[in-house]
C-alpha cells in the first residue's frame, strides 16, 4: 500500500470535521458524565479514558464502570456488553460493501463503530474529490477523540466542574431524528423505516427501557424477513427507475 | 478488585464491543459472494437501525409524568420540521437542541 500525499489526508480531515460537530458537543458532555460517574463508583482517574480508548462504546462503558466495582466476574461482563452492543451486528451487515477494499483502515473502522459513527459515515457522502476511506476514518477518529477527552475531563476534573448543563445530549436525539429523516427522503422504499420504529415502539412498550433493544432487532428481522419478497420486488423496480444504481 | 482484574475486565468488555463490530465481517469476507439475505438485510436493515436509535434515545421519556415528554416532541418536531425546510443538518440539531436545554432549564 503506497502512502497518500499529506496533502490529501489533510483535506480528507477538514471534510470530515463538519459532520462531527454535533458529536463534538455530545460527546464532551456524555463523556464528562461518564467520567464524572466512574469517579463517584471511587474508580481510580484512568479507568474512563482507557475504557474510552479501548471500548469506545458509550452506553456499555457506564455498565462496565458499575462493573468494576462488583466482584470480578469477566463471563458475565463479557456476555452483558454483547448484548448492550448486539446492534452493532446490523451496522456491520449495513457496511460490508462500503468497508471493501480500504486496506489497513478497515480494521480502525470496524473497531470506532459506535452509534454516532455508524450514522455520519453511513448517511453521509465523502465530499467530491475527497478519497472517501480516509474521510470515515477521521470521522470515527474524531469522534474518538472527542469522547476520549469528554471521559479524560469527567475522570480528572470530576466534581470540580460541576457541569451540569441539562440538556445538552439532546443534540444526540436530533442527530438521529435528522439522519433518520434523510434516509427516508433518500430511500423509495420505506419498509426498513417503518420496521425499525414500529418494532422499537413496540419492544418498548411491553419490555420497558432497559431490556427491549434486543426483542426490537429480532421483531425487525423477522418483519423484514418475513416482507422479504414484496420488499426486493419494490427494491428493484426502484432500483429500475434510478438507472443502475444497483 | 485488583488491578490486574479492573484491567482485564476492561479488556474483556473491549473484546464484546468489538465482536459485535467486526462479526458481519468475520462471517462474510471480503473475498467470497455475501449470501443475497445477507445484502437484502444490508440493504434495508440501515432505515430500521435509525428509527431503533431514535426511539432509544427517547426510551427514557414517560408520557404519563412530569413534562410528558412534551420537550423531547418539540424538540423532535423541530428538528425535523427545519430540516425538511433548510436541509441542513448542523442547523437543525444545533437549534433543537437549544431549544429543548431553554426548554428543560425554564422548567
Amino acid at each position: 500500500m503506497t502512502h497518500p500525499p499529506r496533502r490529501c489526508l489533510a483535506a480528507a480531515a477538514k471534510a470530515a470535521f463538519p459532520p462531527t460537530i454535533p458529536i463534538l458537543a455530545g460527546f464532551i458532555f456524555l463523556g464528562i458524565t461518564c467520567g464524572i460517574y466512574a469517579g463517584s463508583l471511587g474508580l481510580p482517574w484512568w479507568v474512563p479514558p482507557l475504557m474510552a480508548i479501548c471500548i469506545f462504546a458509550g452506553s456499555a462503558e457506564f455498565v462496565v464502570a458499575s462493573m468494576l466495582v462488583a466482584p470480578f466476574n469477566p463471563v458475565q461482563t463479557f456476555i452483558t456488553v454483547f448484548v448492550i452492543n448486539a446492534r452493532h451486528l446490523f451496522y456491520g451487515i449495513s457496511m460490508l460493501d462500503r468497508f471493501r477494499r480500504l486496506g489497513r483502515k478497515r480494521a480502525y473502522l470496524i473497531f470506532g463503530m459506535c452509534d454516532e459513527t455508524f450514522s455520519i459515515n453511513y448517511a453521509t457522502e465523502a465530499p467530491k474529490g475527497i478519497d472517501r476511506g480516509w474521510f470515515m476514518f477521521f470521522v470515527s477518529l474524531f469522534n474518538q477523540l472527542y469522547w476520549i477527552c469528554g471521559c479524560t475531563l469527567g475522570a480528572i476534573c470530576g466534581t470540580l466542574l460541576a457541569v451540569h448543563i441539562e440538556g445538552v445530549s439532546f443534540a444526540m436525539t436530533a442527530l438521529f431524528v435528522v439522519i433518520f429523516l434523510d434516509q427516508w427522503l433518500k430511500d423509495s422504499v420505506h419498509a426498513g423505516a417503518r420496521a425499525g420504529i414500529l418494532a422499537s415502539v413496540g419492544a418498548l412498550v411491553i419490555f420497558g427501557p432497559d431490556g427491549f433493544i434486543i426483542p426490537a432487532m429480532a421483531l425487525i428481522l423477522i418483519a423484514l424477513t418475513l416482507a422479504r419478497t414484496p420488499v426486493e420486488r419494490a427494491l428493484a423496480a426502484s432500483d429500475g427507475r434510478d438507472g443502475d444504481d444497483a | 478488585m485488583t488491578t490486574m482484574q479492573m484491567l482485564a475486565t476492561i479488556a474483556v468488555a473491549a473484546a464484546a464491543t468489538i465482536l459485535t463490530r467486526a462479526l458481519p465481517f468475520i462471517a462474510f469476507p471480503a473475498g467470497r459472494q455475501t449470501p443475497a439475505y445477507i445484502q437484502y438485510l444490508g440493504r434495508v436493515l440501515p432505515g430500521a437501525v435509525f428509527g431503533l436509535l431514535v426511539v432509544y434515545c427517547l426510551r427514557e421519556v414517560d408520557v404519563f409524568t412530569g413534562t410528558h415528554g412534551l420537550p423531547e416532541a418539540l424538540g423532535v418536531l423541530v428538528a425535523g420540521g427545519t430540516y425538511l425546510w433548510k436541509r441542513n443538518m448542523l442547523l437543525s440539531i444545533a437549534l433543537s437542541t437549544v431549544l429543548y436545554m431553554l426548554i428543560v432549564n425554564a422548567a
